[in-house]
Formats: structure tokens, sequence, C-alpha cells
């Protein structure tokens, strides 16, 4: 059973692995016949190369990009679900159900008037069209009101004897109840926005403005000889970010997504 | 339900920037897309032609197209195939009491955390004809250096292989989590009325887990037509002679390569239906399982 699972590993990581030496070698030495399997000579002069044809600017953009809209979808769904679960108010159902919905609407099934309606709003070849249309999260609305409807109700009353108002209520007792899903989420959240590629393809049109992804279509383009030490040097640091995050949040992830009964 | 707050302003309030968001930039070119599906649209916008369902008939009539919900559906069945059964069956390893299960976990599940895009990158290195070392090993063993990209079959066996990949940790994610919450009693049970592993695994486990079967086959579906773009791109941009061209790389080239903007709306209505079947399957399917269990 251990050389099973010690062989899928293998099998799984061994990509990545060779993805790793490949950005250690020289032009020369990825060329090689038999291919080299053993670390190379130009780990550095790679990282170099592909962080000064604009990959640099391409990571800080990506970084500060998911970041915000990390930071504000988790925030909007965090309103949304106190007022969808500690409040009453008419046509509650239709309201959810009118944000649930949107889950059948990724970018691709709406990307023409989208486009459009990005540049008759003057959004094209902005940051703002990368954050804006990104800011509200059916996803995340439904799993704070999941996760706010397993939480005793007794505490909200507490809460009002105390003389706590609803948003206090929030900050003080749901937030810090909440760190699995919050860390679920911005987990899940992050590496979506991370990953993004057609819609920042489409939108975004000068280099310095543009994200990682696109950055390494860029540097493949050349097709008569891919420079691969360059390429997986590249390859390499647009996939750091997420992966820490990743594995740093590992357990809220088990726990706050997999685990909840109800994704 | 009495523990409530009081207040009608404040709810409207609080969800009134997801609201304004969800109806700009969601609803309405969602809507927009379906109206402009009926519009032939030439000269980047200048002149709409009225032409009802003509773009949807034209499609259906088109060859082409009609290839390329073809290269889906296979793609998406041998993505699935494979990382579904991968998934499931190591999650199976995963999920017994043995030593490091923590640190196997870890080593199978971060391709999670890989975009498409790089994960096309990293495969296109490893398959490249000249280079790559799959093909060093063909050639070593077998005396064949396939050109992967460059032929039809082959180029679609390797976007499959890469796309199951890369889906491979997230599979493992929510089989691992489904086997944790199959209660101990009911397997043991079964052990003693006689069922031997197989029908333990089949009869027991296998039906406790399906919910999370039928979850996985949706998102899988939507990562496979929807995410897996910059793979194709990077990797194939749909070819050769398109053979890997998927119902997304045509819109988008349809869209913004040819500026058939009407058409390429059509292509995006018919993709919104498709979410919207599966979306009310995988409802109707919880609701089931929820009142059985």
């Amino acid at each position: 059973m251990h050389l099973t699972l010690l062989l899928s590993t293998v099998v799984v990581a061994a990509p990545l692995i060779y993805a790793f030496l490949g950005s250690t070698q020289t032009r020369a030495e990825a060329y090689t016949y038999p291919p080299r399997i053993a670390p190379g000579s130009g780990l550095v002069q790679n990282f170099q190369h592909a962080w000064q044809l604009g990959l640099g600017r391409m990571m800080l953009n990506s970084t500060w990009i998911s970041l915000v809209v990390t930071v504000g979808k988790t925030a909007l769904a965090l309103l949304a679900a106190l007022a969808l679960v500690y409040f009453e108010f008419p046509w509650k159902g239709a309201v959810f159900f009118f944000i649930l919905v949107t889950l059948m609407m990724p970018v691709p099934v709406r990307i023409v008037p989208l486009f459009n309606l990005a540049a008759s709003l003057k959004l094209g070849n902005t940051y703002w069209a990368l954050i804006l249309p990104f800011l509200a999260s059916a996803t995340g609305t439904f799993l704070f009101r999941q996760h706010f409807m397993s939480i005793p109700h007794s505490l909200v009353d507490a809460a009002r004897i105390d003389g706590a108002g609803p948003l206090r209520f929030l900050m003080k007792i749901l937030i810090p109840m909440s760190w699995n899903t919050i860390g679920a989420l911005a987990v899940i959240e992050f590496v979506y926005m991370w990953n993004q590629y057609l819609w920042p393809l489409l939108i975004i049109s000068s280099p310095d403005k543009q994200v990682i992804q696109i950055g390494l279509k860029l540097l493949r383009s050349p097709e008569e000889a891919i420079q691969w030490g360059m390429v997986m040097a590249g390859s390499v640091m647009a996939i750091m970010p997420p992966l820490l995050l990743f594995l740093l949040l590992q357990e809220q992830f088990m726990h706050g997504f997999a685990l909840s009964e109800e994704k | 339900m009495a523990s409530k707050f009081k207040g009608r302003l404040l709810p409207f309030f609080l969800l009134l920037p997801t609201f304004v968001i969800l109806t700009v930039f969601l609803y309405y070119p969602q809507i927009e897309t379906f109206i402009l599906s009926t519009y032939q649209v030439a000269f980047f916008g200048l002149r709409k032609t009225f032409v009802g369902i003509g773009n949807y008939l034209s499609l259906f009539q088109s060859p082409d197209y009609l290839y390329s919900v073809m290269v889906s559906l296979i793609f998406s069945g041998g993505v699935l195939l494979l990382s579904m059964s991968g998934g499931l069956g190591l999650a199976l390893l995963l999920n017994k009491k043995i030593k490091g299960a923590r640190i196997y976990r870890m080593a199978l599940i971060w391709p999670y955390a890989l975009s498409p895009a790089v994960a096309g990158l990293i495969w296109l290195y490893i398959f490249s004809p000249n280079s790559g070392v799959v093909n060093y090993a063909l050639g070593t063993l077998f005396n064949i250096q396939p050109n992967w990209i460059g032929n039809p079959t082959l180029a679609l066996l390797l976007v499959i292989f890469t796309a199951a990949w890369k889906q491979l940790g997230y599979n493992i994610v929510f089989y691992l989590a489904a086997l944790q919450n199959v209660p101990g009693q009911v397997l043991e049970a079964a052990t003693i009325d006689g069922a031997n592993a197989f029908q333990r695994f089949w009869r027991v486990t296998f039906t406790l887990i399906s919910p999370t079967t039928f979850f996985l086959v949706i998102t899988d579906l939507v990562y496979v037509f929807f995410e897996t773009f910059g793979m194709i791109d990077i990797m194939t941009a749909g070819g050769p002679v398109n053979a890997t061209n998927i119902m997304i790389y045509r819109l988008y080239q349809d869209g913004f390569r040819y500026f058939e903007t009407g058409l390429a709306s059509a292509e995006s209505a018919i993709l919104f239906v498709m979410m919207v079947i599966l979306t009310w399957i995988q409802f109707r399917i919880q609701r089931k399982w929820v009142y059985y269990a």
C-alpha cells in the first residue's frame, strides 16, 4: 500500500519536479540529448531573464489584484450572508435565489457583452476591469450562509442583550467563529483569480498591466525554439503564490469547504 | 426563528454591493448575450441585422461547430474518466490508517493550486518532441519519437492527460472528505453479514459517496468546458486541424479573432443553457440525497 501511494505521489509530483529541474538549465543544457535530469547551472540567469522580460511586473499585478478581489469578495459575501441569516425582510427567498443563479454564469457564457460593457464603461485596459466583475460571489455568500445557520441562534439574543448591533456582532462573534470558512474561501478565490486567463487576455492590452498567466503565454510565443529554461523559470514563479497559500491553509480548505455537508 | 436583528434599511444596505455587481456584470451581460445572439453583426459592431434564430441554425449546420462539440465531448469524457477514477482510487488509499497519511495527502492534492496554463506549459515541456524526457524514453525503448502536438490524435490525448492531472488533486480532496464521513459501523455490519471487500466497497462505500461523485461530475465538467481555455491556448491553440478546438476555444476564435459577435453570442448562449441543465440536475440529485440520508 505504501508502495502504491509512493508510486502515485511520484507520478503526480514528477512533472513539477521536472519543471523545477528545467528551470535550472541553461539553453544548451535544456537541449542536450539524452535530456538532462539533473539541476543545471542557469537557475539565477533564467529567473533574471524571465523577470526582466516583464514577468516581475506581471507577478506584482497578479498578486495585488488577486489579494484585492479575495478580500473584497470575502467582505461582500460576509455582509450578504449576515443580511440573509440574521434579518427578516420581504422577498428574502427571491433575493437568495437571485444570488445563487449567478453560479450558472461563468465569464465565458457572457464574454461578448461583458467585453462590450467594459469597453463602454471605459474599463478597457485598466485594473478595474480585472477587479470589478469578480467582486460579488455566489459561492462565498452560500458558504457563509450555510455556516452562519449552524451557529446557535441564542448568540444573537446574548449579543442583543449586551447591546451589540449587527455589525458589532459580525466583527466580534461571527468572524472569529468563521475562520475555517474564511480560510477555505480565501484559497478558492485567490487561486481562481490568480488563474484567470481568458478575460485578462481580452481586456488588457499593455504588458505593464497584464497578469502573470498571459505573461507565460508571451514567453512561449516564439515558435522556433522555446527557451525552456526561462519558460520553466516563469512557470515555477507563477506557481509559487497560490501553492504557498494552499499549503498554508490546507486544513481550513479541507474543513471549511470539502467537509461542509453542502457545497 | 425569533433571534433576528431588527431593521429594514440595514439588510438592504448589506446586500446592495453584491446586488449591484451581480446586476451590472453578470445579469446584464447574460441577458445581452441572448439578445446579441439574434443579430448578425458586421463591421466591428457598426451594422446589426436581426436574424432571429439564424445564428443557431448556421451553427448546427456548420460541420466545424459540430466537430468542436464532438471534441468537447471526447475531451470531457476522457478527463472525467481519468481524474475521477484516479481521484477515487487514491482517496481510498489515503483513507486507510497509515503512517504519514498527511504527508501523502499534501503530496497528492497540490496540483489543485496550479493554473491550467502552467500545467499546459509543464506537460508541453515533458512531451516536447526533440528535448522532452518522454520522447527520449520512447525513442530508447521503442525507437519512436512522436510529434505530440503535431498529430491530431496525440494532441487530443496530451491535453486530456494534462487536464486530468491538474484536476486530480481537487477530486482527491472531495472523495477523501466523503470517505471520512462513511460511518465505520455500516462497514462492520456489512462484514458481519458476510460481504467481501469488493461488495463492501461497491454496495456500501460507493453508494454512500455517490452524492460526491455527482457533485464532482458537475464541477469537473464546468472545469473542462470553461477553465481549460488557458491550457488549450498555450498548448495547441485548438490545433492541429481543430483536433483540440473545444467549444470555448472556438467561441473565442469566432468572437475575438473573426469578430463574428452574433455567432459567438449564440455559442455563449448554448454553453449557458448547458450550465443551466447541469446545475438543475445537480440540485435535483442533491435534494434527493438529502431525503435519502
